[in-house]
């Protein structure tokens, strides 16, 4: 576990350099709910209304920043060849830097999520269903990523491509994450969306570092 | 004693044959030098042994290697690259890939003995390019590999730098590795077998054994 240990953090650590990404995500993330209640107006039962569906939209958006560069930056300073080479499993190795992207792009995304609900007049209980849903789906948002960004990781404009590629997928991600915090200030059962929303975390967990890697090997011809 | 040998090598890349028909044979404490002219398939030997192209026809094998591991997970591959994060100070960088490639050794006797003395807090960003050459090197100390897959290794190296590098060398295969360097200098240390690879024509040779 050691090399895996020693990726994490390299990861992490230079995420929160000078021109690292990891806050970018949470600004990013702060503009676009901010920008919503200027386009919309001061309508509050409306922004209410809206609130979960527009906070799960930001932090999607904000979760494919820096995504790109991933595998981008390893790939062009010869680290990714390196990696290809040791002796641990590249599965492991992109599972681990899915995870430390997690941890730099999107959990101070999930943290700053109940501030923001504020902004957008989303209740109390509300709120707290999106930080739930938003914890536990996008860890799924980042592994299917992952794929797009091993794919275009040879690509010299890649970043453009890469959204064109994983949006889709994150579709039923989005479904299902925004129904289910809609449901908590609802009449809708909030169990079985949240349950679905677990699952597709936990499928992409396995299918995203597999996916990647075959994308990984396969590219560097 | 370990045994690197290839057999009928071939090499295609971006559609454009490279080279075929190619062989080599080197054993523990051996040097292989591939020398040759620019696009003549240098880089590509070393990425095909390193296992991050695959070969069209042929294959390398590794005898008396450790069975479980493939060629490239016992070697050291210093490319044109540096495997640097800018971000990351001297030590940071060393300290990742000694601990990725599961390597002991003290960071500060690394730096030491590449000549990185006192450098070992600035960020790697404003080393000079013999500099992050030099931590290349470290990188191969930190951990020991039996196969070093070095590309034109001495580029931007000054001449203390090129002598640490034949020193580094030396020491290498004094211990039974193998070395495999594409060069454009001098050809290294030990017995050193030349791969001579040419430009677009069919056929290579290998001059077998000429010791140096």
């Amino acid at each position: 576990m050691k090399p895996l240990a020693a990726l994490l953090l390299r990861d992490i650590r230079v995420a929160v350099r000078v021109g690292g990404g990891a806050l970018i995500g949470v600004v990013f993330f702060l503009m676009v709910v901010t920008l919503v209640p200027f386009a919309i107006g001061p309508d509050l039962a409306l922004l209410a209304r809206i609130g979960p569906a527009m906070l799960w939209l930001g932090a999607l958006l904000a979760t494919l920043l820096g995504l790109d560069r991933l595998f981008a930056t390893d790939f062009e300073d010869g680290s990714l060849d390196l990696v290809l080479m040791a002796p641990i499993s590249l599965e492991l190795a992109v599972a681990t830097k899915a995870l430390a992207h997690w941890l730099t792009t999107s959990l101070p995304v999930v943290i700053a999520a109940p501030l923001l609900g504020i902004l957008l007049n989303v209740g109390p209980e509300a709120t707290g269903a999106v930080a739930l849903t938003l914890f536990a789906g996008t860890p799924a948002l980042t592994f299917i990523g992952v794929i797009g960004a091993a794919l275009t990781v040879a690509l010299r404009r890649g970043g453009l491509l890469l959204p064109v590629l994983v949006l889709p997928l994150h579709i039923p991600v989005l479904i299902f994450g925004v129904s289910a915090s809609k449901a908590a200030a609802g009449t809708t059962p909030f169990g079985a969306p949240f349950a679905v929303l677990c699952a597709l975390t936990l499928m992409s967990l396995v299918i995203g570092p597999v996916a990647a890697a075959i994308a990984l090997r396969q590219g560097l011809d | 004693m370990i045994r690197l040998a290839a057999d009928e090598l071939a090499c295609v890349r971006g559609g454009r044959e490279i080279f075929q028909g190619l062989g080599f044979a080197v054993i523990g404490g051996e040097t292989l030098a591939v020398t040759g002219p620019n696009g003549a398939g240098k880089s590509s030997l070393l990425r095909l042994i390193a296992g991050l192209i695959r070969p069209s026809r042929g294959q390398i094998m590794l005898e008396g290697g450790d069975a479980e591991l493939s060629i490239g997970e016992q070697s050291h591959y210093l490319g044109h690259f540096d495997a640097l994060k800018f971000s990351l100070t001297v030590a940071e960088n060393l300290a990742f890939w000694r601990d990725f490639l599961g390597g002991q050794n003290e960071i500060d006797a690394l730096l030491c003995q590449v000549g990185l003395q006192g450098l070992a807090h600035l960020p790697a960003g404003y080393l000079s390019a013999g500099q992050r050459k030099r931590l290349g090197l470290a990188r191969l100390l930190a951990t020991e590999r039996p196969i070093w897959l070095l590309d034109e290794p001495s580029a931007s190296l000054d001449t203390a730098g090129q002598e640490l590098l034949a020193r580094m060398m030396e020491s290498h295969v004094g211990q039974g590795g193998i070395i495999a360097v594409a060069t454009h200098g001098q050809l290294g240390p030990g017995a050193v077998k030349e791969l001579r690879l040419a430009a677009r024509r069919p056929v290579v040779g290998a001059d077998e054994g000429k010791p140096r």
